[in-house]
């Protein structure tokens, strides 16, 4: 560890308490952090497909797809999320097991991690909606229509006309959502699953050293957001290969 | 394959004995709403005819092309493409729509369509454009699409932007990218949508020579198009309409040097 005569002793105690080997707590904070990510990765996977299936209900569907959509959409993003999970969290739970013990099944426990992804998901895939609807939207028309034009079935169509050319206008909102969503973990502490924050926060209630796990929490939320800015602007770049800048355009 | 790709439908080409019927269309109307655009158009194209539409603005001549591959939905009349007699039902709404989604995909595969906006897909290569429908409409081997795209942007002068965007080509570069794509499908027949209507002055003659090499060919074309003079250098017959009517037809020759009724004669006078 570290030299005590020239680092103030002040650090020591912090450096020792993040130690991620006994007795630091940095081994419970990593395992937090490994699980808020696992939950952000499943919550925005999710939030894509729902997004995907939700914008072509919007764009495409018929009156009863539009008007479900319509109502997902407005519902989850009137109700504040800490409210949505908590209510997803419990009520969705009873009422799975409710339907189990109905059709003669045991209850089951649902996983932490099951339930974490499935709540943000569904938060996830009301606001990927509208993002995935604007950017479809965005698809100069015509090259819709040259595709249907050349025998292109709606999937086809899909998968290598529609997708890949509204990813561009998506990417910007996606971000977004997928930055929101590495945070939204942090409101699972509520209902106890034991994600980056709530290990910090036990581990600072233990330790009564607050402000060197609360900024070790900021600091590694801080790191998930640089490493995807990265990665995100790659993304981006690789999909904008077609499109001229907007610099070059004024 | 044969090598020459570009007139690779030989069985279709003209001189065959019996010059078979790609198009056939009857009593054709379609409605928006109050606004009756056809009012009975009726055409037939053999293998190698190149029709000229021409018309003036309102006059029908786009939508009647849009509806030979579907892209509009006829209110009524038959359809008859390749010897195929498209089937309609009712959609319930006073139109008809297709009543077989595969069948309406399997015309368009052969028809190659170009557009009066190019319409090349943006994210992809100029000649990923051009194989695009080869490989994941018609299942064609890549390799096998690769070798037919090259020689069909050499022969359309754009193989130097092979793997250009279509956003850095000039308009009359995409709009010859969009005929090699077209090209690409061997399609039995093409259609033009008025296809310089969106380029600048100098980037017309370009695309022109292009469909006149086409047509030199013997390739079936229906072109719908403004550019009198070289639909009257191209075309075998030609179709004047007029307010969702076909006002007067009949060779180059007659129709644009006696053009009997009085609106065809007004028309020339005013486009030329």
């Amino acid at each position: 560890m570290a030299d005590a005569s020239i680092i103030p002793a002040g650090i020591v105690g912090a450096l020792d308490l993040l130690s991620p080997f006994a007795p630091g707590w940095g081994a419970n904070l990593l395992r937090g952090l490994v699980r808020s990510l696992q939950i952000a990765f499943g919550a925005f996977g999710m939030g894509l497909i729902i997004g995907t299936f939700g914008a072509y209900a919007k764009l495409y569907g018929g009156p009863i797809a539009r008007d479900l959509a319509a109502i997902y959409t407005t519902m989850v993003r009137a109700i504040p999320e800490l409210v949505m999970i908590i209510l997803l969290y419990y009520a969705g739970t009873d009422l799975i097991n409710r339907i189990l013990e109905g059709m003669g099944y045991q209850r089951v426990d649902i996983s932490g991690l099951v339930a974490g992804i499935v709540v943000l998901g569904f938060v996830q895939g009301a606001y990927a909606t509208e993002v995935l609807r604007g950017a479809i939207k965005a698809i100069p028309q015509g090259e819709i229509e040259a595709a249907r034009a050349y025998g292109m079935s709606p999937v086809l169509m899909m998968r290598r006309i529609t997708l890949p050319a509204m990813l561009p206008h998506a990417l910007p909102g996606l971000a977004n959502l997928w930055l929101i969503s590495t945070k939204d973990t942090a409101l699972l502490a509520v209902v106890g699953f034991s994600e980056l924050t709530l290990e910090t926060r036990q581990a600072a209630g233990t330790t009564k050293a607050y402000m060197t796990f609360y900024l070790a929490a900021g600091a590694l939320y801080l790191l998930i957001t640089l490493f995807s800015s990265v990665i995100l602007e790659w993304v981006e770049k690789r999909a904008r290969r077609g499109m001229p800048s907007v610099k070059e355009a004024r | 394959m044969t090598a020459n790709v570009a007139v690779a439908a030989d069985p279709f080409q003209p001189g065959a004995a019996e010059q078979a019927e790609a198009i056939h269309i009857e009593n054709l109307h379609k409605r928006f709403g109050a606004l009756e655009v056809l009012k009975g158009v009726s055409m037939s194209a053999k293998d190698g005819d190149v029709v000229a539409m021409i018309g003036g603005s309102g006059s029908g001549k786009s939508t009647f092309l849009r509806c030979i591959n579907f892209l509009e939905n006829p209110t009524s009349g038959v359809i008859r493409i390749n010897g195929e007699d498209v089937k309609m039902v009712s959609d319930g709404h006073g139109g008809q729509v297709p009543a077989n989604r595969r069948q309406i995909e399997r015309i368009r595969s052969r028809l190659g369509m170009v557009f009066q906006n190019f319409n090349l897909w943006q994210h992809m290569t100029l000649i990923q454009n051009v194989i695009e429908v080869p490989v994941h409409v018609l299942g064609m081997k890549r390799d096998e699409a690769m070798a037919i795209g090259e020689q069909l942007l050499e022969r359309v002068g754009l193989s130097a932007k092979r793997d250009v965007y279509p956003a850095y080509m000039s308009g009359g570069q995409q709009q010859r990218g969009a005929i090699a794509r077209a090209l690409a499908i061997q399609p039995r027949v093409m259609l033009f949508d008025e296809p310089t209507s969106a380029l600048d002055p100098e980037l017309v003659g370009e695309v022109l020579k292009v469909i006149a090499d086409l047509a030199q060919e013997g390739r079936t074309m229906l072109l719908v198009t403004h550019e009198m003079k070289f639909a009257r250098e191209v075309a075998s017959h030609v179709m004047y309409l007029h307010n969702g009517i076909v006002e007067e037809e009949g060779p180059p020759e007659q129709l644009f040097g006696s053009p009997k009724s009085e609106r065809l004669k007004q028309f020339i006078r005013t486009v030329s």
